[in-house]
């Protein structure tokens, strides 16, 4: 089921066109990943979704009717540049900002007890934010985000400013909020964290779309028949070097050559594997999939050759 | 709970629980009547130190003439022991020695030695006593020399003080009794609270505005509730804050007032009788002046009731607030433009000097409240909240008072919409200098 749509969506800045038809789909209860070089145009679509601004052209749809601006109490987001009020203190200000996402005191301070409480922050409650670390300010931010338990959470590079616990902690956090119904929009430019937690991307750059799709597909889509294989024959390499096949490198490991190449034909995995074995002993055979990192560069730079 | 009113609240309560609002709410009303009423009242405690004068009478005419006074004596001496206490005066158990020349009469000037500087009070006790002496001597000669019988009261029969009263025909034709003094204070100080509130609490919202916006907390709040909404509460709730420490200064200054008239009020009369004794022993004078004075006090109280008091507070109301809505849109729109307070500085000057014209011309409105200066003055939306608030207790004409607060009803409505523009923009823009042409840029936006 789709939870949030956005279609052709465009909007202009004196001059400078910040998104021009993008369209994206985010599923229910998945991690839409949105990504792109700095200036693609990622916060000013993630700003349209908040209704901070509107846009020039297009349509928004949240649960299959058009948004309305009292969707926003639906919705939780944590800006890539944060703050909180720095002289006021974290409880107060932590039942400001839920009341304003139209909670009811009551409920309010009975979700931020058990949100307190989960992350150990309770100590936390009377003193002034100013006073805590980066990392505690976070926290507390993240809380702020969630509590009042949004169906569309986005996210803009939650995990920066968190050391490795804590930035382990909050994925955590974002894969259980997930797997209890809510639906997420992740922006960041940490390809391994798109990896771990992402369901679907959509690549923006240069305030166009220019890729979309389930993660897997994406990468299936960008390899490029390469594959590396461990075999004790030591004389395979020259094998590799002619049949149509392109030698990218290859090391002796022990007693093993270790080959990648890349294929040359349009022959299927099966067939690759029923030729080499006719040829060579093999230990290990893999295909190659591009990381999310190869295809981001990759799509981005094709993107820049066309230019 | 409204949004807005719970932005409203935040706004409200944050201020009003700060130390620095309590304490100067309390205060200051403590500190301005100090700085008024210290100073008066110690220029009417008298000098109490006990002096004593020696005096060398080189004419013989002030020997039993020139009374001591309470804490001043004079002690008449020889002219050797003049010569001698001269010499070494410091030791001597005089203040100071008086030398009052032979031909006093006709050079008119007397010395007064001592090794201090001589107090003016002294100074001008003595030259006064020594010239009263003189001249009821050489008056009493002129009227000898005269024989005009009953001279000496017929001369002070022809004292006269002119006591102008002015009185404003109003336009159902009636005459009022009023006061120019007494609609000048009120102008004034009317007209210059409002200048100070508004420029205090306007700043006040520009620096709310930058608050959220250099700590980031801005995107958050807008994205829960609309622009508009957190500029109203946030001007709204300010306005509060300065309405509160208004009603609580009024309500403390006046009970200073009350406290000090009840304190003091039974001890001034004394003291002015005392130095009325001082000036004249007529009795007479005395019940005169005491009688005008009641009189003065009681045609004050009439002409604060012959002011339109109902009209006054209801228009200081309206162009306190309507002062403060227009410049804290203006203020809050900077705020919001700005990064950095050395930007917010240069960009608030322009926004500001008109107010700030304000204060200036209000002296020349106060003088001459008819004038051009003041009528176009208090039209001018701008200008008007300070300048039309000191022309009111002179007596505006209706339809002038309507203009004027026709028009900045209807300037806050545009300044709002242009300032909640600037706004919109303003507060998600980092990292730019801002000038007025890129300003300018931002009000064609679309949000």
């Amino acid at each position: 089921m789709e939870l949030f749509r956005a279609t052709e969506v465009v909007k202009d800045y004196a001059g400078h066109r910040a998104l021009n038809k993008v369209s994206i789909s985010v599923a229910e209860q998945s991690v839409f990943g949105l990504l792109g070089p700095n200036g693609a145009g990622k916060t000013t679509l993630i700003r349209i979704i908040n209704q901070i601004t509107a846009p020039d052209e297009g349509e928004l749809f949240f649960q299959g009717r058009k948004l309305k601006s009292t969707d926003i109490q639906y919705i939780g987001y944590l800006p890539e540049e944060r703050g909180l009020y720095k002289k006021m203190k974290v409880g107060e200000q932590a039942l400001y900002l839920a009341q304003l996402k139209g909670m009811s005191r009551h409920d309010a301070l009975r979700n931020l007890k058990k949100w307190f409480e989960k992350f150990e922050i309770q100590p936390w409650w009377n003193k002034k934010v100013e006073e805590l670390s980066k990392g505690m300010q976070q926290k507390v931010q993240f809380v702020t985000t969630v509590i009042h338990e949004p169906k569309l959470l986005i996210f803009d590079e939650p995990f920066s400013g968190f050391d490795p616990i804590n930035a382990n902690l909050m994925k955590n956090e974002i894969l259980q909020l997930k797997a209890k119904g809510a639906t997420i929009i992740f922006s960041t430019h940490n390809m391994a964290s798109v990896e771990e937690i992402c369901d679907h991307i959509a690549l923006l750059h240069q305030s166009q779309k220019i890729l979309d799709g389930n993660i897997f597909d994406i990468k299936d889509r960008y390899k490029r028949g390469i594959f590396e294989i461990e075999t004790p024959d030591t004389e395979a390499v020259s094998l590799f070097s002619q049949n149509g096949f392109s030698l990218i490198e290859h090391d002796l490991h022990g007693n093993r050559q270790r080959i990648k190449f890349q294929k040359a034909t349009d022959q299927s995995n099966n067939e690759l594997l029923q030729k080499l074995m006719g040829k060579l002993e093999i230990s290990a055979f893999r295909e190659v999939i591009p990381s999310m990192n190869e295809v981001f560069i990759q799509v981005v730079q094709q993107a820049n050759q066309k230019n | 709970m409204n949004k807005a009113l719970l932005i409203l609240k935040r706004e409200y309560l944050t201020r009003v629980r700060k130390k620095s609002f309590v304490i100067l709410t309390l205060l200051v009303p403590f500190l301005f009547a100090g700085m008024t009423i210290l100073p008066a009242w110690l220029a009417m405690q008298d000098d109490k130190e006990e002096r004593t004068i020696a005096v060398y009478d080189g004419t013989g005419i002030f020997l039993g003439r020139l009374e001591s006074t309470d804490y001043t004596k004079f002690h008449f001496i020889p002219q050797d022991e003049y010569a001698k206490i001269k010499e070494d005066i410091r030791n001597s158990p005089f203040y100071a020695v008086l030398f009052i020349p032979p031909n006093v009469l006709t050079a008119n000037r007397a010395q007064l030695f001592s090794d201090k500087q001589v107090t003016i009070d002294v100074k001008s006790m003595v030259a006064g006593k020594l010239g009263t002496i003189l001249e009821n001597d050489k008056k009493k000669q002129v009227i000898d020399q005269s024989g005009l019988p009953d001279l000496e009261e017929k001369l002070a029969a022809t004292k006269t003080h002119i006591n102008l009263e002015t009185i404003k025909i109003d336009q159902q034709g009636s005459a009022v009794k009023s006061s120019t003094e007494l609609a000048m204070a009120v102008g004034y100080a009317a007209g210059f609270i409002i200048y100070m509130f508004v420029f205090i609490y306007g700043t006040m919202v520009m620096r709310g505005v930058m608050e959220e916006k250099t700590s980031r907390i801005v995107e958050v709040i807008i994205s829960s509730v609309k622009p508009t909404q957190l500029m109203f509460g946030k001007i709204v709730g300010i306005g509060l804050v300065g309405l509160t420490q208004l009603l609580f200064w009024v309500i403390i200054g006046g009970a200073i007032v009350a406290g000090v008239q009840s304190f003091v009020g039974g001890g001034e009369v004394t003291t002015l009788e005392q130095s009325q004794n001082l000036m004249s022993t007529s009795g007479v004078a005395i019940e005169a002046a005491t009688a005008e004075q009641q009189n003065m006090a009681l045609e004050i109280i009439d002409m604060i009731g012959n002011l339109n008091l109902p009209l006054i507070f209801g228009s200081f109301l309206f162009y306190f607030l309507g002062g403060f809505l227009l410049y804290s849109s203006l203020l809050g729109a900077v705020g919001s433009a700005v990064d950095h307070d050395e930007d917010a500085q240069q960009l608030m000057l322009p926004v500001t000097l008109p107010l700030i014209f304000s204060i200036i011309i209000l002296f020349p409105v106060v003088k001459n409240p008819e004038g051009a200066l003041a009528f176009w003055a208090s039209l001018i939306p701008f200008t008007s909240p300070v300048i039309m608030m000191v022309r009111v207790p002179f007596g505006v004409p209706v339809w002038e008072l309507l203009l004027s607060m026709g028009i900045l009803l209807a300037s806050i409505w545009g300044i709002i919409w242009v300032a909640g523009k600037i706004y919109r923009t303003g507060i998600l823009m980092y990292g730019k200098k801002v000038n007025f042409k890129e300003i300018v840029k931002w009000l064609f936006y679309h949000n």
